[in-house]
This record gives C-alpha cells, structure tokens and sequence, in this order.
C-alpha cells in the first residue's frame, strides 16, 4: 500500500493552518536547507532527486534551477497557481487544503536560486484558494518564514499575491509573466526564456504548484530516496485527477509508472453499470486519446509518449462505450478556441474554423471531406504558433481522427451520431 | 498584514487588482471606472481597456446581480447533469446564456472549467462555488439570492 506523501495532511482538520502544519512536521525542511545546505548544494540535490516539473512540460527541475545566472541580480520565483485545462483539479487541493507545504517548497526554491521576491499567480477563479493562499503567507510571515533575514540564515524573501482574471493562457509561463505585469496575456517568443529575462526583464523561475510541493520532502528525505518512488526516469509521486464515467472522482496520489488500469478500477472503482472502456484521456485535454486496449500503460512521462499521448498534468478523462466521439472531440475544441490568446493567426483563425467544421458535423450538417478539411488546418497550426496552445489544440482532434474516424464519417453521412447510447 | 500581501512594486502590474476593484465598486467597468483606474495608475484609458478586455473576469457591460456560471466542460458534461443544469437555469429564470432577468437580479453564463471535475454538476455564484449540484439544492440557492 502506497502512502501519501503530498496529500498527507489535507484530510485533517483545519490542515490549511500553519499550526496544522506545524504540528506535522511542516517548515523543517526549511530550516534544514537554509542551515544545511549552500544554495548550489540544494540544486544538485534536486537534479540529482530527478523531479521532473509537474504543470504538463515534464522538466528536469534542477536544470531549470541550474539555468538562473549565479550573479548578483535581482531574480524572481512565480509560483503557477492557474490550473485551468479541462479535467484538471489537482492543484486546487493542494492550494486549498496544504498551501504551506507549497510556501515552503517556494522559498526553498528561491534560496537555491537567488530569488529575493516571490510571486504566487492564482486562477482568478479560485476565490477560496486566493484567501488560503492570502492567509497563509501573511502566517508565514508572522513565523519568519518570510521577510528579512529568514530564520536567521541572512536569507530575505517577500511573497506576494497575484490574482488572474480568466485567461487558460496564463499556465504558459510567459504570457503569465506578462499578465503579472499588468498586460493582456499573450505569450512571449522564446528565448528568450524566463531564466534570462522574465518578470521585468530579470532572471524568473516558473513552477507549478505540484511541483514546488515535492521539494521540502526531497530536502527531508534525501534525493536518493525521491529518486526510488517511480520509475527509472519519471520519479517521485503524482497527483492523477480522474473524472468522467468512473466511480470515484477524485485526486489520487500514487508513484509515477502506475498502471492506468490500476488507477481507473482500483482507485476510481471503474465504470458505473460495468461499461466497456471506450477512451481515456490521459493528461488533461490537451493530451491525446488512449483507447481501450491501452489500459495497461504505466502512467509516467516515457511510456505515454510510447503510447501516442502525453502525461500532461495527469488529469485522466474516462470515456465509457455509447459516448459520442464526435461531440467529445468538438467541446473540447471549444475549450480551445474560446481559449487562444488571439496573437498568431493560425491558433487564432484555425481554432474558430476547427470549431465551426465540428459543431455543423454535430449538428448533421457535415460535409462530405470535412474530415480531410479539419485534418489540413490541423496541418497549418502544429508549429506555427508562438506557444504550444496551437499544438495542444491540434493533438486531441488529430488522435480522434485517426481513432473514430468512422464515427466522423458516419455523422458526415448519416446525420447523426450512430454511437452515442 | 494582508495589505503588504498584495501590494507590488511596479505600478503597471498593480492593474489587474486595481480593474477588480474598480469591478467591484462600479459593478463593471465603464469608461468612467477605467479612467478612474488609468489616472491612478498614470497610464492612458486604452491600456487599461486593453488589459480589461482580454480577460474573462472583466465586465465592461452592466450585469446583474448575481452572475451564474454554470461549468459545460467536458468532465462535467460526462458525468451528466450539467446541460441538466444550464437548462433548467433557462426554464426557471425565463433567460438564456449571456441574458440578465427584467429585474436586474441574475445574469446567466456558461464557462469552460471551474476545476470541478471531480464534483461536478458545478456553479458559480459571483464569489462562491457551488459544487454536486442537484435541482433541489439550486432552488434553494436562487431562492435564498431573491430573499426569500
């Protein structure tokens, strides 16, 4: 039996106080890293622990720490609270019911860094979440933990809220940069990347909430014993959410590699009335479908990427048989073309002209080769937008293609859906 | 405490924050508001225009009341009960998506994810997230919002 190690505490009562955490062992991973360690220490120990960034890219996070200048200039840590992809809950709980295993996963973070000045970026939408976030820097502060001179280490570090207003593109670390400078979101061209020239043109470190929250373990318990949880390359535990037409909703925590099989029938309980399985979307709407025969993948980085998706947040989507693929396939194009920034043409145009070719095949009005006409603007989207939204957007639409392409047809032929129970 | 938790250095990124309150003390953000916003922040009407329109959270038209954000995102949709849920809001309130009722109390939305996947049907109520929604308990709600 697997045990929690970041969901630990959030059934306890009252577990989003500083008193809760601190009768759990909380903040002594700090005290350890600001006495024990040189900030170059703690980065080779996260780089050695191989945790990989938790907001869907999947990087090495030590590299991304390695790559902030050492010289003295002012630099910046952004905490990514703005979970927003479709079937994606996890942060929330964290933010919501442990927000301090967070705060201090950050400010270990910024002391390997250099960051003097932290700022957390929340969904505007999480109303609760920004007052647990709110209260529980405010106590943190109060406990030493933030402001001058922390714990005497001579380590000094101010954190601040930043409250978005509704835009999924602000995940995307720069146009979250460029939001947190009061601007419209719209994604900057990389590089240069953020550990060059991010908040204010200074070197900015970017994390996600689920990953700043494994760091005060792998400061407690050692790299090497990170390391062992997982599997060779994907290390460590994850947050899976799983929704959709299973039993049990819900965020589970369990080793990266684990089964999705396992997950779906031993986690969530399997389908209500014994469903066949007809798709699983792995990792948030962004990630291409799994069918059915694809139930035994280990869910970590490499082995997704084998089977044609990706892990993304780890936001699993179950699809029972009887469901229409094609009405799936156009709410989330929805999604995304409700969703694109509106800087580059292809995302911009291509998401709008995906969108109005499925809603009219939904509607039965589909057109003989409007397979082929979706499947060519998918061509002129991947690779040619700023920022990976247009690939996002593209990849589920391209994989329900190629797996329910009868079902296309059928609609296009018939229409009306053939499928749905 | 909480004072120094939200304040910023830099004045232009202090325009998210100061559009919200000027939202919440105008009700939405009319030219008047966003003049108000800009010369605080000493900058032109446009930039904050510009900033305000991207983002869905900013009204620059009057709304009701209370707003009702129903989640039509895909978990939801699956699990059932959210189309359920964003028709049965028409029927009661007489409106559909985007509409106010005659009386100025509720504006009816529907919005992509409100991270409810897992205890969905979900709503939103100006500041408070409803979630595991059932007819019942959304008559409850709008019942309790006119007063009665």
């Amino acid at each position: 039996m697997y045990e929690p190690i970041l969901l630990r505490r959030v059934d306890l009562p009252r577990s989003e106080t500083i008193g809760v955490y601190l009768a759990n062992g909380g903040y002594r991973a700090l005290e350890k890293a600001l006495h024990e360690y040189r900030p170059q220490e703690l980065v080779d120990l996260v780089k050695r622990s191989k945790l990989r960034g938790r907001g869907g890219a999947g990087f090495p996070a030590g590299l991304k720490w390695s790559f902030m200048p050492q010289d003295d200039v002012r630099k910046y840590l952004c905490v990514n609270t703005d979970e927003g992809e479709p079937g994606t809950f996890k942060d929330r709980v964290l933010v919501e019911r442990d927000p301090h295993q967070v705060i201090e996963g950050a400010i270990i973070a910024a002391y390997a860094v250099g960051a003097t000045r932290a700022y957390v970026y929340i969904r505007g939408e999480f109303f609760l979440g920004v007052k647990r976030w709110i209260k529980a820097i405010a106590d943190a502060y109060e406990h030493h933990y933030l402001g001058q001179n922390i714990l005497g280490s001579g380590f000094s570090l101010d954190m601040t809220v930043h409250r978005g207003a509704g835009a999924y593109i602000c995940g995307e670390e720069t146009a979250m940069i460029e939001s947190l400078e009061g601007r419209r979101g719209e994604p900057r061209l990389k590089p240069p990347f953020p550990a060059q020239k991010g908040y204010l043109k200074e070197p900015t470190l970017v994390h996600n909430v689920e990953t700043l929250a494994n760091v005060p373990h792998i400061v407690l318990n050692g790299a090497e014993w990170y390391a062992s949880i997982g599997t060779e390359r994907s290390a460590g535990p994850k947050l899976f959410c799983i929704s959709g037409h299973v039993y049990r909703r819900g965020v589970f925590e369990l080793p990266l590699g684990t089964p999705l099989r396992e997950i779906i029938y031993d986690h969530a309980g399997g389908v209500p009335g014994d469903r066949r399985i007809k798709a699983v979307i792995p990792g948030g709407a962004s990630t291409p479908f799994l069918t059915a025969g694809q139930l035994d993948v280990p869910m970590d980085f490499e082995a997704l990427v084998a089977a044609g998706s990706a892990l993304g947040t780890g936001a699993i989507v179950v699809i029972g048989e009887g469901t229409c693929m094609v009405d799936v396939t156009r709410r989330t194009a929805r999604f995304f073309a409700h969703e694109s920034c509106g800087k580059c043409t292809p995302c911009r145009v291509g998401a709008m002209r995906i969108l109005d070719l499925l809603e009219n095949i939904e509607a039965g009005r589909g057109e003989p080769g409007d397979v082929q006409r979706l499947s060519s603007l998918c061509d002129g989207i991947v690779g040619h937008t700023f920022c990976p939204l247009g690939d996002a957007l593209v990849a589920p639409i391209r994989s329900s293609l190629a797996l329910f392409a009868d079902e296309f047809e059928q609609h296009i032929k018939y229409g009306r859906c053939c499928a749905a129970a | 405490m909480t004072k120094r938790v939200l304040e910023d250095p830099a004045k232009r990124a202090m325009l998210l924050t100061a559009l919200y309150v000027a939202q919440e003390q105008y009700g939405y953000l009319s030219h008047e508001a966003l003049q108000r916003v800009a010369d605080r922040l000493n900058m032109d009407p446009v930039q904050a225009y510009e900033t305000a329109t991207f983002y869905s959270m900013y009204r620059t038209e009057p709304v009701g009341r209370y707003v009702l954000q129903v989640c039509e995102g895909l978990s939801c949709h699956l699990a059932g009960g959210a189309e359920g849920l964003a028709d049965y809001l028409q029927q009661v309130l007489c409106i559909h998506p985007g509409e106010t009722t005659p009386d100025g109390l509720f504006t009816l939305q529907t919005v992509q994810c409100l991270a409810s996947c897992g205890t969905s049907p979900a709503m939103r109520v100006n500041d408070t997230l409803h979630e595991n929604l059932t007819t019942d308990s959304v008559d409850m709600i709008l019942q309790e919002l006119r007063g009665g």
